[in-house]
């Protein structure tokens, strides 16, 4: 090398572009850069394909091909009639719908159910998209008043009184129930050999209940007042509002900030007399469709609906009460949070069905779907309740010292910052949880209540449309409906989960 | 010499059976800037924790603008309101804007409306000079210009004392002066300000008195020039010439 190495350079011609000699863009270059790089990914691709070779061909063949897709009962089904081997049966599925939708909900009520479900998007799909406005009013009807109209609704049946008259129920209830305890103490005393003990303690629960009973004597005049009147709801009503109303407007302010607490008050008990009013609930409401009679998809949506939207708050109060630092609150969050898990969901609802009667007192009943619902509610609040707290964990303690430093309470600490944080961190889980709740809701169909899966089951034994494909048409429905459901609910915890964790994109 | 706006006496503090504070007392006059050092593990951190009650104490008194805090910790919540908080991995609430981290503890605590605290908390960040950031969230923001919001945040719920504990010690090199440059404009408007800190440039630019702690006790308490230039006691002298080289 003689030439001299030159460390000047200035370029004559500019280089034109030129294609990638080796492609790396489109199909040709995916199969190229990921399919086919190397011997393992070589062996994986071609067993992926047949995978979905042998999945995806057979479904296709068996839903779309080869099925049927009209027809009046099981005759069209049958491969001797159709020509060929039949595959789904859709015009089973087309006969059994309404079952499969309502149960055996009387076909002339359906409407109410229709109305039910279509209130509850209505309400919920402006909650679920972030861009539009009111969410707390939203809210407010979907989680508070929506129960309430859902269940007269679908349950049919009035009101006798109002907010008076229920407090007074209760307080009366309260009462009786101390009385009686005291009596039953009073009673055991005569045979006990601690019996003047017994007989002293029970005498002053009595006289701590004839206490009380003379405590809300003015209540319990009143309301029997009202119901003496010839519209007993509607003044019940008047008296309630005007009740309430005066507590928001002294607890807003007075006259210097109340307006608003007022107006809303107002406001909310209009709504409530147009709600009574509509539905004709001072005069005895809807006819009533007991709860034996729901079934299929509404039973599946009212369990899993109910059970997300009251296990998540259950689990939140459990999950802070796990970390509390008063040895009470922290020991039955424990404890109740380890039963609950320790217990299978099927034996919940076994016990909550057929046992739980025997021990509550004889004239006390609780509905079958209610038993359910709280006993699905507390078993995944129980789980949801292990989900927050792992969020809860992952909180900094300077975060909760910044606030504390700022003057902030536990609580506003704890809602503001601690838990807004430790949420985010665990919409997985959480939302995995709603999941399986949404499948485990078919085990109900154990307790003898008729959800999708159980109304597709006693479908089947009907012999009009008894075929070779009949089940597995059935169970390819339910699976595409579950799965819809459940596909839906992963997505928007995707789309939930990026949204709210802008703060953690740089 | 009027009353002291924190009056330290006969401070005591365990961590088990670990005595972590022994009998401390320390007067801070309105508008003084004092600069505590010592070793770690010397208490001076858990000091000034105590003054804002994040760590409880079992015996002593401490008095924030005539308002008692004793062992059983009554009034905490008064004491917070007038005591400002700096922390060294300046927790600042990473779900919310630099302008939400600013107007919560306003809104939350004081009641004051929204808009209103909006605008005092823009004042403050124009103050520590990051207004335009006021809209990005602190994890895209550098270190010291979350410290500097930290202050802000303080500041925005009008303390009359501000603590700070090791404000610089998590910060790069480089981002440090414009942190102190901060505490140093917050001094010259008259702030009363304990600092932990080993930043001794500051301490001599400051304090009106430096505090120098270890094994849970003051050692010795002096001017920043009577400290620097002639320390009394072995321990501080054996200190001052570990960090000052």
């Amino acid at each position: 090398m003689s030439d001299v190495i030159s460390s000047s350079f200035v370029r004559q011609d500019l280089l034109a572009e030129r294609p990638a000699p080796v492609k790396t863009t489109g199909f040709i270059g995916l199969m190229r850069t990921r399919l086919f790089n190397s011997p393992t990914n070589i062996l994986l691709t071609i067993v992926g394909a047949l995978l979905l070779w042998f999945t995806i061909v057979p479904s296709v063949k068996f839903l779309l091909v080869d099925a049927v897709w009209s027809g009046k009962d099981r005759t069209a089904c049958l491969a001797e009639n159709a020509g060929f081997a039949v595959g789904a049966c859709w015009p089973y599925i087309q006969a059994k719908l309404p079952q499969l939708i309502y149960g055996f909900y009387p076909e002339a009520e359906r409407w109410r159910v229709n109305l039910t479900l279509l209130l509850a998007v209505v309400l919920l799909l402006p909650l679920l998209i972030p861009r539009l406005p009111a969410k707390s009013l939203n809210a407010g009807l979907f989680f508070v008043a929506f129960p309430v109209v859902a269940f007269f609704l679908l349950h049919g049946g009035g009101i006798k009184g109002f907010g008076l008259s229920w407090t007074a129920g209760l307080l009366q209830l309260f009462d009786e129930s101390i009385v009686g305890a005291g009596q039953a103490l009073i009673t055991s005393g005569r045979t006990s050999a601690v019996g003047p003990l017994l007989w002293a303690l029970g005498s002053l629960i009595v006289l701590l209940g004839t206490l009380i009973h003379w405590l809300i004597f003015p209540l319990t005049w009143l309301r029997d007042y009202l119901q003496g009147t010839g519209q007993p709801v509607w003044a019940d009503f008047a008296v309630t509002a005007a009740i309430v109303c005066l507590i928001a407007f002294a607890l807003g302010g007075g006259v210097r900030t109340g307006g608003r607490a007022l107006a809303s008050s107002i406001a909310t008990f209009i709504g409530i007399a147009i709600v009574i009013r509509l539905m004709d609930l001072d005069h005895g409401g809807l006819p009533i469709v007991t709860t034996n009679l729901w079934g299929g998809l509404l039973v599946t949506l009212v369990v899993s609906v109910t059970g997300i939207v009251t296990s998540l708050p259950i689990g939140i109060a459990l999950a802070l009460g796990r970390r509390s630092t008063i040895p009470l609150i922290r020991i039955f969050s424990i404890a109740f949070i380890e039963f609950w898990r320790g217990v299978p969901l099927i034996t919940v609802l076994f016990f909550a069905t057929y046992m739980l009667p025997l021990f509550l007192p004889g004239n006390f009943t609780v509905d079958g779907l209610v038993r359910a619902l709280i006993g699905i509610a507390l078993f995944t609040g129980a789980y949801q309740a292990e989900n927050v707290r792992g969020g809860l964990a992952a909180i900094p303690r300077g975060q909760s010292e910044a606030a504390a430093a700022l003057g902030l309470s536990w609580w506003k600490t704890t809602s503001l910052i601690v838990l807004p944080q430790g949420l985010r961190h665990v919409i997985p889980n959480l939302v995995n949880s709603f999941i399986s709740l949404f499948k485990d809701t078919s085990l109900v169909s154990i307790v003898a209540l008729f959800d999708l899966l159980g109304s597709l089951r006693a479908s089947f034994a009907d012999p009009k449309w008894s075929t070779p494909s009949t089940a597995f048409t059935g169970f390819a429905f339910a699976g595409i409906i579950y799965f819809l459901f459940c596909f839906g609910m992963s997505r928007y915890s995707l789309f939930v989960e990026h949204r709210l964790n802008a703060h953690r994109r740089n | 010499m009027s009353e002291p706006i924190v009056k330290i006496s006969g401070l005591n503090k365990w961590y088990g059976e670990f005595h972590v504070l022994r009998d401390v007392d320390l007067a801070v006059q309105k508008g003084e800037r004092i600069v505590i050092c010592g070793p770690s593990g010397s208490g001076k951190s858990t000091l000034i924790r105590c003054i804002n009650a994040l760590e409880e104490f079992q015996e002593g008194e401490i008095v924030v603008d005539g308002i008692e805090l004793g062992p059983n910790l009554k009034h905490v919540d008064a004491v917070r309101r007038e005591v400002g908080m700096v922390f060294q991995s300046f927790n600042l609430f990473p779900h919310l804007t630099v302008l939400d981290n600013c107007t919560l503890a306003p809104i939350w605590v004081r009641n004051i409306p929204k808009k209103d605290a909006e605008v005092t908390a823009m004042k403050f960040l124009e103050r520590v000079k990051i207004p335009h950031q006021a809209n990005k969230f602190p994890g895209q923001m550098s270190g010291g210009q979350q410290q500097r919001v930290a202050i802000a945040r303080a500041l925005t719920m009008n303390p009359k004392v501000m603590l700070f504990d090791e404000p610089t010690s998590a910060l790069d090199p480089e981002m440090v002066k414009e942190v102190l440059d901060t505490m140093v404009d917050l001094a010259e408007e008259g702030m009363t300000m304990l600092v932990v800190t080993h930043e001794m440039g500051f301490a001599r630019e400051v304090a009106n008195r430096v505090v120098f702690m270890d094994a849970g006790q003051i050692i010795e308490a002096n001017t920043p020039n009577e400290f620097f230039a002639a320390p009394q006691h072995a321990r501080t002298k054996l200190f001052l010439s570990q960090i000052l080289r």
